[in-house]
């Protein structure tokens, strides 16, 4: 089980980007972390793959765990090795490199042993790669960047796997294609936090959700109690408003009812 | 005839050193974009501790080179973690302040420690030469040693250089630090020892530089590392950030320095005296209106 636990985020020391957010994931689970821009999303992420200090943020408050041990989030190799694995947002690919090069640095932690079956196995995974090993990584399309990443982070055969808008710019086809891949990798044993703007992708193939909204978790619930929820239908999926006119739309009732 | 053939011999002698020093910039730069203008101070200090180890000790003469790197390399890497891991984060320009902030103190320093005296470094050249076509009564085609030593030296840290990035876990590693630092990080690299192991590995190499520099039969001052500027025309022509780069820019300025030499006092006599020292500045600036980005700087592959 992969914990965070009322986990605070500053940056600068004076910016909170997270304020008390929550989650757990299973290793046999898929988990949505939905949420708008800015809800904190990412920078929860970068807290728990130890990447905060970069960007100058600070762990504040709160805990994340690994099968219950304290996880060392100040180190962002101690995190890889710890199993947890990230798929940045943006993809992320070092495009100078080839694919195969990009996957041996994915799988830098690793060491060489067993090298050769890891590529074995992500180019089994992902047949696209295989052709075009020797492709320099700048050169491939969004929907291949997007697959090198996550094969790269499944170099290092991690436990959990986090992956920040891994639908992002892509085309909707591409989309179902990388949504079958995360529900295979899931399906082989490792478990997935899924971060997403693209609710309706994530929540179909979920089996929980988290909803974050400025730097708090405040929804949590199976994904099919998520699916018929008004509000996130309303929200993030786009149906059921019953007006269209924002005049309408009353700001206090939506602050309102995920207090309820 | 004979004359340009010497001269683009001493040329690529005193052009591999220059391509050494430039490599030992680009090694910096490529790992933490920075331009690290102490490499100077550092270059002069492997001269330096050289001497005392050669001379002064009696060492060897490569085992004093290979101490000498070694301190330098620790030295280099001391420097990265006190005053240079605290910038990560500020922009650019600062830390490249920093540096040269560095380097007049590395300068300083190795003033003090030559105490205004000239050293040698007991090489093993000194001033001899082949002679490659007897003329009559001298030599028309000469070939110091001490630039064929040079020549064998660069070639081969530069070819172990290369392998070791190219083919190694830790030189891919170092290579991914380079192009994305967080993407890097999120790989599980330890982004802060590959810093320390850039400027380890760009302090030898200028300790090496330094070394080969001083190698010309004469004496050494602190002073002399001022040469080591001519690094930065070699870098402009070769593109900032790419070792193949470095390596024909270096070679290129050696030979133009060495033909301006060789030619200028005799064509072109009212352009003074110390001519060769201006000519690679020369050549930057029309790389610079010409080609900005030099012969070999990389051009971004990006999809959006």
């Amino acid at each position: 089980m992969l914990g965070v636990h009322n986990l605070e985020v500053v940056y600068e020391d004076v910016m909170l980007a997270v304020r008390g957010a929550s989650l757990s994931v299973g290793r046999d689970r898929i988990v949505a972390l939905l949420g708008a821009n800015g809800a904190g999303k990412t920078s929860l992420l970068r807290a728990m793959t130890g990447l905060l200090d970069v960007h100058r943020g600070k762990i504040t408050r709160g805990e994340v765990t690994v099968e219950g041990r304290p996880l060392d989030t100040g180190s962002a190799s101690s995190v890889v090795r710890a199993g947890v694995g990230q798929v940045m947002e943006g993809r992320r690919v070092f495009v100078e490199f080839t694919v195969e090069e990009n996957l041996r640095v994915g799988g830098h932690t690793a060491g060489a042993r067993g090298m050769q079956e890891k590529f074995d196995r992500i180019y089994g995974m992902f047949p696209v790669l295989a052709d075009r090993r020797n492709t320099m990584a700048g050169y491939l399309s969004g929907g291949e960047q997007q697959m090198l990443a996550i094969g790269r982070a499944m170099m290092s055969d991690p436990d959990y796997l986090l992956l920040d808008e891994p639908s992002l710019g892509l085309a909707p086809k591409m989309v179902e294609r990388i949504r079958d891949l995360i529900v295979e990798i899931n399906q082989s044993g490792t478990g997935i936090l899924l971060i997403e703007q693209n609710a309706a992708m994530a929540l179909s193939i979920a089996h929980h959700g988290y909803v974050m909204e400025n730097g708090i978790t405040v929804m949590d619930a199976p994904a099919e109690k998520l699916r018929a929820d008004e509000d996130i239908q309303e929200f993030y999926l786009g149906i059921g408003a019953e007006s269209t006119s924002l005049r309408d739309v009353k700001h206090y009732k939506r602050r309102k009812r995920w207090l309820s | 005839m004979g004359n340009l053939v010497t001269a683009v011999l001493a040329g690529l002698g005193d052009g591999a050193v220059y391509a050494l020093i430039a490599v030992s910039f680009v090694i910096i730069f490529r790992a933490t974009g920075v331009l690290n203008f102490a490499q100077p101070g550092l270059l002069i200090l492997g001269t330096f501790f050289t001497s005392v180890l050669a001379v002064d000790q009696g060492l060897p003469f490569w085992v004093a080179v290979a101490l000498a790197m070694l301190i330098v390399a620790v030295i280099s890497m001391g420097i990265e973690r006190v005053a240079i891991r605290p910038m990560i984060g500020r922009p650019v320009f600062s830390t490249a302040l920093v540096t040269v902030g560095l380097f007049i103190m590395l300068l300083i320093l190795a003033f003090r420690l030559f105490a205004a005296r000239a050293r040698t470094i007991n090489d093993p050249w000194q001033l001899d030469q082949w002679c490659l076509v007897q003329g009559e009564g001298s030599c028309t085609v000469a070939f110091y040693q001490h630039h064929a030593g040079k020549i064998v030296v660069v070639a081969v840290v530069l070819a172990v250089l290369g392998l070791w990035l190219s083919r190694s876990r830790t030189g891919l590693a170092m290579r991914a630090t380079s192009l994305d630092q967080e993407a890097a990080l999120a790989q599980g690299i330890n982004v802060g020892r590959m810093f320390s192991l850039a400027w380890g590995i760009g302090g030898a190499l200028a300790a090496l530089a330094g070394i080969l520099l001083a190698a010309n039969g004469s004496v050494v001052q602190a002073n002399d590392a001022l040469f080591a500027l001519v690094a930065l025309p070699a870098l402009i022509l070769g593109g900032i950030d790419s070792l193949r780069g470095a390596l024909v820019g270096g070679l290129v300025m050696g030979i133009v320095s060495a033909l301006a030499r060789t030619y200028q006092p005799v064509h072109a006599p009212w352009l003074g005296p110390n001519f060769e020292n201006v000519a690679p500045y020369l050549v930057m600036i029309l790389v610079l209106l010409i080609r900005p980005y030099g012969l070999f700087g990389t051009k971004e592959v990006q999809r959006v």
